[in-house]
This record gives C-alpha cells, structure tokens and sequence, in this order.
C-alpha cells in the first residue's frame, strides 16, 4: 500500500484537465463535483417542496376552500415536511460539507472519496423513492414525524406509509455513511499547523454536526426498523389492542428527532460564523466560546428530546427536567448570538449580499429562538402545540435560520465554486424581497396559532377571525416563491456571463481563498502548512496582497481513480430496502436477490484499485 | 481487501490509520443503534399480553454454550491478528480460521435456538416477547454472520498470502468490529437470558 | 512507514500470554454469571440471598467482561485516547438515553394502567 503512490504515478496524466461529459459525472469520486451534485439536488427538491408549500397556501388562502382535497393535502404537508427537512436543508448542508471542509482543512479530498460518492448516490435514490410515490397516487400522508398508531396497517392500509419509512431508512444509509467519513476527513485530514482550535468555525460546526448524525440516526433506523416490521411482518411494537405502545416511537423518534433540529442548524451557525468576520473586516469574536458552546448545544440536544411530547402527559418531574434542559439550551446559542454581534461590532461592515443574508440569520433566529423559549415551558406548550404558533416557531429557525444562512453561504462561496460572480443587485433584490416575503407568511402564523388554529387541517371555518391573516401568509408565500425565481435568475445570468471570478473576491481569511477560483481537481498544488485561525489574512498582512494563483499542471499527484461501483453498491441498498417493500407482492426471492447485488457490487468496489 | 483511502498513502494529522478513525467511529454509531433495540426490549420486558413469556420460553443452557463460543471467537481473532502482526503465517491461519468456525456455531446456535422457540409456539407476531426477543438477537445475529462474511473474506486473503504484516490493519479493523459484536452480546445475554424472570 | 508502525506495535502490543489470561477470566466470569442464575432459582437460602441482588450482581460482572474485552482485545488500554473517546461517549449518552426511555416509558405504562 506504502508503495501504491509510486506505481500509480506512470498512469497519471501530465496535467488534471477539466473532465466533462456525463460518464465523468457518474462515476466522479471528487468531493468538489459530489458537492456540487449535492447541491444541485438539493435545490431541485428545495423547490418541489416549495411548489409543495405554495399549494398548501392556495389552499388556505380562503376558509372552507376545496381546492386541494383533504386526503392529498395530508400527501403535500408530510411531503412538504419530509423533502424540506431530508431532501433540501440537509444535503445543502452536505453540498458545503463536500465542496468546502477539504478545502479548509487544506487537504486533497475528504477521507474516502468512494464512500463519499456512495453517500451522494444513496441520498438520490432515497430522495427519489420518496418522491417516485406521487406517480403511484401514495404520497406518505402521516405527517414528517409520522406518529404512530396513525402508520400501522389498520389507519394507513395504502403504500403510502411504505414509501416513507423505506425512503428515510435508504436517506439514513446515506447520511450515516457520509457522517464517517466526513468525521474521519476532520480528524485526519487537517494540514500541517491546523491543531483542532485552529480549525475553520464552518467546518468546527460541520464536524459537530457528524457526531450528531452519527449517533442520532441510528435510533430513528431501529424505530423505523420496527415500523417495517409491524407493517410487514405482524408484530405489535406500536398496536395498542395487542399490547404495544404508540409513545414509544415519539420517544425513538425525537431521541433522533432533537438532534436533528441541530443538525439542519449547526452547519448553518458554521456559514454565518464565516460570513461575518470576512465582511466585517475582524477575526471572529469570542472564537473558543464559539466552538464549546456549539459542543454544548450538540450535547445538550440528546437531553430535551421529550419537550415534543408534553402533551402526551409524562407527569410533573419529568416535564420539569425536560423543561430545565430545553431553557438551558438558550444559554449556548446566546453565547453564539452575542459573539455574531461582537464580530460585527466596530468591524467595517462591507454591506455585500452574503453579509446581508447573515444579518437576515442572526435576526430571524432570534425571533424563532424565542418563540421557542416559550413553548419549552410545559404550561404555554400545552396552549401552542399543535397551533399554527409551532409551525410559526421552526420556520422561523428554520427558513429564518437554515436557509437563510445557507443563501449566505451561497452567495459566498459562489464565485469559489464556479469561478463565476452572482450579481451583487439583483442579490440585494433577492435579500430584501426574501426578508420581506418571509416575515409576511410566517409572522401572522403566531397570531392565528395562538387565537387556536390547529396546524395540519386542510381548511378552516369562516369568522373566526383567520381569514385576513391567512390570506397576507399565502401573500407572503407567493411573494417567496418570486424570490426564488429571482435568485434562480442570478444563477443563470451568472452562468452566461464570463468565468473570471478572482480566487479571493472577498478578501477571505481561510485557506479556500488561496487557491483559483474553480479549484483545480488536487485542490492545493503544494499542500499547505497553516500558523493561525486566519492564515490568508496572516500571510496578507505579511506579504500584502496575494497575487492571482496561477493554474498548474499539478505532475505527480495522485488522485484516486473515477469508479462507478459506488454508484452500483447504492443501488444495492436502495435495492435491499426497496425489495422489503415488495415481499407483499413479490415474495423473498427479490430481497436475496438484492443482497446478492449489493454484495457483489461491495466485492468490486473494495477490490477495485483506488 | 484492498480498500484503502488514497488519503493514508499520506501521513495523517493525527498520525492514525483514518480506517482505524473509521471504524470506531462506527462503533461509537451502534451503539445508539443496540442501545435503542436493547432499551424496547427492556421497556417491553413482562409486558406481553399473552405467553408465551421470556421466563417459559429462554433455556440457559445452549444459550451458554453460545455465549463461550462468542467470547473465545474473541480471543482466536486476537490471536491472528497478533500473528498477522508479526509475520506468524501459521498462526494467522490458525486462529482466523478458528474464529470464522466460531462465528459460524454461534450463527447455527441461534438459527436452532429460533426453530426450537418456533416450534414451541413463539413467533415475532405472537406477542411484544416474541417481536423484542428475535428484533434484538435477530439483529445482533446479522452483525456476526456479516463478521463472519468479512473474516472469511480475510481468511481467504491470509491464505493466498496476502495479509502481511504491513496489512494487518485490514484484519485489525474487521476484528474492532468482530469484538464489538461479541460485547453487545456481552449485555444481551444477562439482560435478555439470565434475567428473563424479571418482574418489572 | 506503515512497516515501520507495525513493527512498533508490535513491541507495545500485549503477548499471547495475556490474551490467553483474559480469556479465562471471561470464562469465569461467565461462569460466575450463570451460577449467579442458578442460585436464584435453587429455591431455599440461596435463593433468598441472590434473588434480590441478581440483577446487580449481572450488570456488574457484565461490566467487567465488557471492559476486558475493550481494553485488552480492542487494545483501547494502549492505542490512542481518540479511541477510548469515540466508544465511550456514545456508550455514556446509549446508555443514559435507554435508562431515561425505561424510566419515561414505565411511568407511561403505568399510568395507562391506573397505578400513578
């Protein structure tokens, strides 16, 4: 193995020329082009389930409205929830995963290069089975959190539960697979000089975010490994008549269902933490703080999981503890909150797009923290759960909080991904429109939710007083879904005009500013070697401005071989849980044969030359 | 096996194997993942409906003969690996092909002991005994027979010579996962065989 | 390199005569286990003593075959702390989670039944 680099350097060409052509793609094993893979996956399901939302709006638009029927409004809101949650904000995360902690680390790639283009296959197939349900007419229709005993055979005789539970075990597959290996690219991958505290805050959160991953989706697996089983094979886990209990899957799925919340966040906090030093022309504030009291969100997160369930009557000392956790986890994200704040303070603020869309962050998040705050109190959750007040709440972390930091991130790393500049006015455009959208759909959702609209209830009745708010929410929407299209306009005027972004348009303090924009296949022709939190700015401030990175021939470095066993062993999985699916109408024969083809396909890979 | 990231031909920042990273990593995962199967089991414990229950059905003394046989798979797979380490060609061979005929009485202990309990009438539908006890052992059951694919695999590379020394790792890292397997098992076996009379 | 690290590990490496020694531990142990077992069922005075502090007595021997087989065949005694670390967190938050399910579930159970 030690001898390897050698034996492969006669068959690597004289220079990394730019691959082109879909065989490229399919069978690419780098992390730069699975981010972008990633990311554009994402996005296409970031907006079905935007479509997905807007028909949910027109649907609400008016009370008693007969637009959508009840049982397909039950498909668009779990769908909504699903895709939102596992098909867009996740593997957007994933896609900055990818392109940007081996950039910062200064490495070549992330640890295993195959494992990582499994990952992406995985997520794919996983995020089109969910979707492939809508052609058979059995969109799942429990809701995101699928509460049992809604999903036993009994209430939900379709395929609509199957297609649900059997997607989200393939996505688990994936996510867990690219937990590994992005863990493991942290901790071995970093360069010379990159001790743990000096790491990028971006990729400090994103290595949080693997542990959290790590050991929150397995318990949501085995939960829905029991749910496969009470559908397919008779048991009881979930039944009540025979014995089982329904709160154990909330308890199993918000054990998994908490940590989450910090999953979809933490990579977002991680993106901000970039953004606003650079923008503000100062170091990150308080960087040591930053880094352990995302440790002690994460932490943390794996004790409030019963907050979810206070309706469901646990009893006084266990609403208490749940209670003290969920408020102490205000202390941490404060702590993060007031170190944005001291960033920016005194800094000089260069009012970019990406420093806007941050902003954005900081001021939604707390809007959604609060409100938060409030319902981990037991007393007013009562009152607020199950209203429009909670879907008010998450999409204030959530679209507030995630997707607004991760618009940032896009604008920021833009350029360094495609080597081409979005424009900055119609990024303004884009920010102000979204802002404002934004806050007319959700902040109305407070009052109707506290004046006792439920949520997840396809129409409403006319004079109690929801009418005027829920038409400025569909507003609002409408109005959302125009500055998506303003922002899908900025990308295809970016990909028009020239490919000339500079390698560091914003003057950037980590090592992925250093290199040119597109990064070549290697990344960094000489690996770097790193003395601070802020080695661009050190070495700048030393030598004064960098001149442009030239591109190089890159002779000599090895690069793992494109390979398309990934690709395969992926549909093997999806194959397996798939075939599951299937006993009902095509007995055992197509599982054996599954795992047949999954294993066949991991022989290959792993005896394939790297 | 030849599967190896293009990254270790390089030193690492911490100076460790990333597939030894890895595999612990892993592990770290499973254990969220028995940890719930074993927590439903224990919640569930003395809660069936009807029999039949954990007390009539679980006899201790294969189970035993079972839990030596997992626990000496350990050592045998320790053994080879120390073999591979040094070069002792033999040795590996030996003790890895013990270890692989271990794993497989311990995967023919279970497939027995689920045919015995079916004919006495316990079925994973027959009531929450029934589903826990063969979701939990049923599950931990796939771990080892996948170990015993991966060692076998192995063993079939030691003989044509391909575990030298410098590739030890390879087995080091399939018998982290190999001794994981044998301590859950560890947990399974009190909690689940010698406290089946426990009344909750 | 990579030759160089096994010879080293070699030499730090526990010999065949240790491994040999845990493995008759374990098997003691599990002995000391399944007596355990079967003296709370004999009926009589050994039953009387055992049958209240089986469970414990399970859990504490299981414990010590668990940490054998880490310390010594997983070698976390001598390999890196990274290690210890990357089992033995998730060991602690598996196995706060699985006892607070227990305790939220049983409180739930018997609820249900009428007895809270």
């Amino acid at each position: 193995m030690a001898t390897s680099a050698i034996s492969h350097a006669d068959q690597v060409p004289s220079d990394h020329a730019e691959k082109r052509g879909l065989w490229s793609w399919i069978t690419t094993v780098d992390h730069k082009r699975i981010g972008i893979l990633y990311g554009a996956t994402a996005f296409i399901f970031f907006l079905m389930g935007g479509i997905e939302a807007l028909l949910i709006r027109w649907q609400l638009a008016r009370p008693e409205n007969t637009f959508l029927s009840p049982e397909l409004y039950n498909e668009l809101f779990t769908m909504h929830g699903t895709t939102m949650i596992f098909l867009a904000v996740m593997p957007l995360s994933a896609a900055f995963f990818n392109y940007f902690i081996p950039l910062q680390l200064g490495a070549r790639d992330v640890a295993f290069p195959r494992l990582n283009a499994f990952s992406y296959w995985v997520f794919l197939l996983g995020g089109l089975w969910l979707n492939i349900s809508f052609l058979f007419n059995a969109a799942p229709n429990a809701g995101w959190f699928g509460y049992a005993n809604l999903t036993t055979n009994q209430f939900s005789p379709g395929l609509n539960i199957d297609f649900w539970m059997i997607g989200l075990q393939i996505l688990g597959v994936a996510s867990l697979a690219a937990a590994v290996n992005f863990f493991t690219t942290v901790v071995n991958l970093r360069a010379k000089g990159m001790k743990f505290m000096r790491m990028p805050m971006f990729t400090w959160m994103s290595f949080i975010t693997q542990v959290l991953l790590l050991l929150a989706f397995p318990v949501i697996t085995v939960a829905l490994i029991l749910l496969m089983f009470d559908r397919f094979f008779g048991t009881h886990f979930y039944i009540p008549a025979s014995g089982g209990d329904p709160i154990l899957w909330q308890h199993l799925f918000w054990i998994f269902g908490h940590p989450e919340v910090y999953i979809l966040i933490l990579p977002a906090f991680g993106v901000v933490s970039e953004v606003l030093p650079v923008f503000s022309r100062k170091p990150l504030f308080g960087y040591a703080a930053m880094v352990f009291s995302g440790i002690f969100i994460a932490f943390l997160g794996f004790g409030v999981w019963a907050h979810h369930m206070f309706a469901t009557g646990m009893g006084p000392i266990a609403d208490t503890a749940f209670s003290l956790t969920t408020m102490l986890i205000a202390i941490p994200t404060g702590v993060k909150i007031f170190n944005w704040l001291g960033t920016m303070a005194g800094g000089s603020l260069q009012m970019k797009t990406p420093l806007l869309f941050s902003i954005g962050f900081i001021a939604m998040f707390i809007i959604g923290g609060l409100s938060g705050v409030m319902h981990a109190s037991p007393p007013a959750d009562l009152q607020q759960t199950d209203s429009y007040f909670i879907v008010a709440h998450f999409h204030y972390v959530l679209f507030g909080g995630s997707i607004f930091a991760l618009t940032s991130g896009a604008y920021y790393w833009w350029p360094k991904m495609f080597g081409r500049m979005l424009d900055e006015k119609i990024g303004k455009v884009h920010f102000w429109l979204m802002l404002i959208a934004f806050n007319l759909t959700f902040f109305p959702m407070h009052f109707v939710g506290l004046h006792g609209m439920p949520r997840r209830v396809y129409t409403y009745p006319a004079g109690l007083g929801f009418e005027t708010m829920n038409m400025l929410e569909t507003v609002g929407a409408l109005l959302l879904a125009l500055s998506q299209a303003i922002f899908i306009w900025n990308i295809i005027k970016a990909w028009r005009g020239p490919r000339n972004a500079p390698a560091d348009p914003w003057n950037g303090a980590t090592l992925e500013w250093a290199i040119p924009s597109p990064p070549q296949e290697f990344n960094f022709a000489v690996e770097p070697e790193v003395h601070s939190r802020d080695p661009l700015w050190e070495q700048k401030r030393q030598q004064g401005p960098l001149p442009e990175p030239e591109r190089v021939g890159g002779q000599g470095i090895h690069l793992p071989n494109p390979s398309f066993w990934p690709l395969l062993t992926a549909t093997g999985v999806a194959g397996i849980f798939i075939s599951m699916m299937m006993i009902q109408f095509l007995g055992w024969w197509f599982v054996v044969a599954m795992v047949l083809w999954f294993l066949f396909s991991v022989y290959n890979w792993i005896f394939e030359p790297a | 096996m030849s599967d190896h990231s293009h990254a270790l031909e390089h030193h690492t920042a911490t100076g460790l194997d990333s597939r030894k990273v890895a595999i612990w990593t892993f592990i770290g995962s499973e254990c969220m993942f028995f940890a719930s199967l074993i927590g439903t089991y224990l919640v569930y414990h003395g809660k069936s409906l009807s029999g039949p229950t954990a007390g009539e059905t679980l006899e201790i003394p294969l189970v035993t003969g079972g839990t030596a046989v997992l626990l000496f798979s350990s050592f045998f797979v320790v053994m080879a690996l120390n073999g591979a380490q040094r070069g002792n060609r033999r040795s590996l061979l030996f003790w890895l092909s013990a270890t692989v005929l271990a794993g497989l009485s311990f995967v023919g202990m279970q497939i027995y002991e689920f045919s015995h309990f079916v004919h006495e009438g316990l079925t994973i539908k027959t009531n929450l005994f029934g589903a826990t006890f063969y979701t939990l052992t049923g599950f931990h059951g796939t771990h080892v027979s996948i170990g015993v694919l991966w060692l076998a695999t192995l063993l079939i590379l030691a003989f044509r010579g391909k575990i030298t020394p410098e590739k030890a790792i390879n087995l080091e890292i399939a018998a982290l996962y190999w001794h994981f397997v044998d301590v859950v098992w560890v947990v399974i076996f009190p909690v689940v065989y010698l406290m089946k009379d426990w009344k909750p | 390199m990579e030759a160089h690290v096994a010879e080293a590990d070699a030499h730090s490496h526990p010999t065949a005569g240790l491994y040999v020694k845990i493995a008759l531990v374990l098997f003691l142990v599990t002995f000391l286990e399944v007596a355990a077992y079967e003296l709370s069922h004999r009926g009589g005075n050994a039953e009387a003593v055992m049958g209240p502090i089986l469970i414990p007595v399970l859990l504490v021997l299981s414990a010590v075959k668990f940490a054998l087989v880490a310390m010594f065949y997983m070698h976390l005694k001598q390999d890196s702390k990274l290690f210890t670390g990357l089992f033995v967190f998730p060991l602690i938050i598996a196995a706060v989670i699985a006892v607070s399910l227990m305790v939220l579930m049983s409180y739930h159970l018997h609820y249900n039944a009428g007895l809270v």
